[in-house]
């Protein structure tokens, strides 16, 4: 019988993972609910701007605060260029192709992350102490990132709720023609959403950086996962995604400790499926 | 037409004499990378027996591994044939086949949601093998255990020509199924759904019937596919047979050559198991990962400038100033 003391802190350890991983889900569904494509390769982006902080902060040596912020610049950057080089040639064509187009981004990225830093996995490493409470032990970069991870959440929602632009992009993804018809420039909109969900992978970098080290198929361990909270809480429904992001991090983190990491994350594969099935309606959100 | 058909004995006959062609040193690499291509156009156009009515599966690589592995794992460690492992692995696969089409098809998981169920299952298989690294080696991967000398029981062979016309034999056959559901009602059954399942369900189309009929019968290809793929290699791996990286090289390399004609799928596997191996000789293993990264670039390029695949597009552009005038140079 497993201790509960571990369960306990494998059940907080995955609250916080779950924290993160909303901020993923949230950035995805962000540019699924208003342009209608999936990134396949979004958290190939998130890839990226981890190396990016992990060179500044661990070669350079700047604070990992300045870090963090060119993160969020570069993955906005890295949002906008996405959406002008790759799809907006292709916003007219089959869906499988739109898939595949980024598809093909996620080969390029990681293999071009091989090419410039091989498959070496780095970390950043802050001295930051471990907390203890009531027999567990909790790592405070988790805390750290957790905490950091709502607050983005909540700016996000303010900045949904309370500007034009929010507004606008909440607009388009509840009807992309009606949208047009009122006077807001779709493209503009594109451009904004590409830019704020590709900012929200800069920030779970920056955040998972300081938990987990960096390598090119980081993307490859992540990116699956992030799909199926996207499809659980039901593509484009932020809502839905939130909580989809912590049932799958309690299952993952409480499976890997009742049996092993890999039976974590194929219990929670297989409770996704089969949640598909069971809820079609309910947890799945807006489907026509 | 009938110039087609001579071009298409040239061609056979071309690859039935491959073999024999003396290319010194050259030889056994020529075979290896037809054998290659023969074996994953295979499994490209099982995928695309699917893919070309709407069920975009992203987890192929699920009905691969299982195949494989099955396989393999009865021949290691019962002395089972793959004959007979084969028989089990198709079941086995037909089996998750109808786990995952059944569900699917009932509660009309369509787009994106099924690509995103197929990938799950995927990414399922390829951890469960991980995971059970005391049968399977884990993501070392496991060899087959060598029978010594050629064995038709062992399916084991010292010589790639015996693989090269197995490869051929297979594709064939391939290209028959194929040939074969496109003459069938199936099709029209099958196309009408991809449309409009409610439209087909009220003209007395069985639509979960035929959903789970052509994904059995492509899952099942697949694991034929992989199978084959093993027995050649003598080696599986849960990256390179199960997981999200073979599922999408499978989808890329079909959607690449064109999912909607016959050798579609061929064209664009041959293209991109070409390029890989150019890109690898070129690059060779100084540059690590430099290959792969210009393989993802032109795989870019490609979708957004050949959106209906290359066989398609040259297909298309082909057709087009015949029927129209001969004499115009082709302008699309």
């Amino acid at each position: 019988m497993i201790d509960p003391i571990f369960l306990a802190e494998a059940a907080v350890n995955g609250l916080l993972l779950g924290g993160v991983l909303a901020l993923l889900a949230l950035g995805l569904n962000l540019i699924f609910g208003v342009i209608d494509i999936v990134w396949i390769a979004y958290v190939d982006l998130v890839m990226i701007c981890m190396y990016a902080v992990y060179f500044l902060v661990q070669v350079y040596g700047w604070p990992i605060w300045i870090g963090s912020l060119v993160s969020v610049a570069l993955g906005a950057l890295l949002g906008v260029g996405v959406h002008v080089l790759i799809i907006s040639p292709i916003l007219g064509s089959a869906p499988i192709n739109q898939l595949l187009a980024t598809g093909g981004l996620l080969f390029f990225l990681q293999s071009f992350a091989t090419f410039l830093w091989t498959t070496d996995h780095r970390s950043v490493r802050l001295t930051l102490p471990t907390l203890e409470f009531g027999g567990m032990f909790l790592s405070f970069a988790r805390l750290i990132a957790f905490v950091v991870a709502l607050l983005v959440m909540l700016g996000l929602y303010l900045f949904l709720r309370h500007t034009y632009v929010g507004t606008a992009i909440r607009a388009v993804s509840q009807d992309r023609d009606a949208m047009a018809l009122m006077g807001a420039n779709p493209r503009t909109v594109y451009l904004v959403t590409s830019a704020v969900g590709g900012a929200l992978a800069g920030v779970a970098a920056a955040l998972l950086i300081i938990q987990y080290s960096v390598h090119p198929f980081f993307g490859a361990a992540f990116g699956p996962l992030t799909f199926m909270i996207c499809v659980l809480g039901g593509l484009g429904n932020m809502v839905g995604a939130f909580v989809a992001s912590f049932i799958m991090s309690e299952v993952i983190s409480i499976g890997g400790v009742v049996w092993s990491t890999e039976m974590g994350y194929v219990i929670a594969f297989v409770f996704f499926v089969v949640m598909i099935f069971a809820r079609p309606g309910g947890i799945l959100g807006r489907r026509t | 037409m009938s110039g087609g058909r001579v071009l298409v004995a040239a061609l056979l006959v071309a690859l039935l004499i491959v073999p024999f062609v003396p290319m010194g040193g050259m030889q056994q690499y020529m075979l290896h990378v037809l054998i290659q291509i023969f074996i994953w156009s295979f499994i490209g156009g099982a995928w695309s027996l699917m893919g070309r009515f709407g069920l975009v599966s992203l987890g192929h690589g699920a009905f691969l591994g299982l195949g494989a592995y099955t396989t393999t794992l009865l021949w290691n460690f019962f002395g089972l044939t793959p004959w007979l492992g084969a028989v089990v692995a198709m079941a086995l696969t037909a089996v998750l086949a109808v786990v995952v089409a059944y569900p699917c098809s009932r509660f009309s998981v369509v787009g994106h949601y099924f690509g995103l169920v197929t990938l799950a299952v995927g990414e399922v298989i390829r951890l469960l093998i991980i995971a059970e690294r005391d049968w399977t080696g884990g993501s070392l991967g496991l060899t087959v255990r060598p029978q010594g000398g050629d064995s038709l029981v062992a399916v084991q062979f010292a010589d790639k020509r015996v693989f090269y016309y197995a490869g051929l034999v297979l594709w064939a056959l391939g290209l028959w199924v194929w040939h074969r559901l496109d003459r069938s009602m199936a099709r029209a059954a099958m196309e009408a759904i991809g449309e409009d399942e409610t439209a087909a369900a009220s003209v007395g189309i069985h639509v979960t019937r035929f959903k789970i009929g052509i994904t059995v019968l492509s899952a099942v290809l697949t694991a034929v596919g992989g199978i084959a793929y093993a027995q050649y290699i003598a080696y599986v791996n849960p990256d390179t047979l199960a997981g999200i990286g073979v599922s999408l090289r499978i989808v890329f390399a079909v959607v690449l050559g064109g999912m909607y004609s016959l050798l579609g799928p061929t064209v664009g596997t041959a293209l991109t198991i070409a390029l890989a191996e150019v890109l690898r000789v070129v690059f060779g293993v100084s540059y690590v990962g430099m290959a792969e990264t210009i393989y993802g670039l032109l795989l870019i390029v490609f979708i957004i400038f050949l959106p209906s695949g290359i066989y398609g597009s040259v297909s298309e552009l082909l057709r087009r100033p015949r029927a129209v005038a001969p004499a115009t140079p082709a302008t699309a």
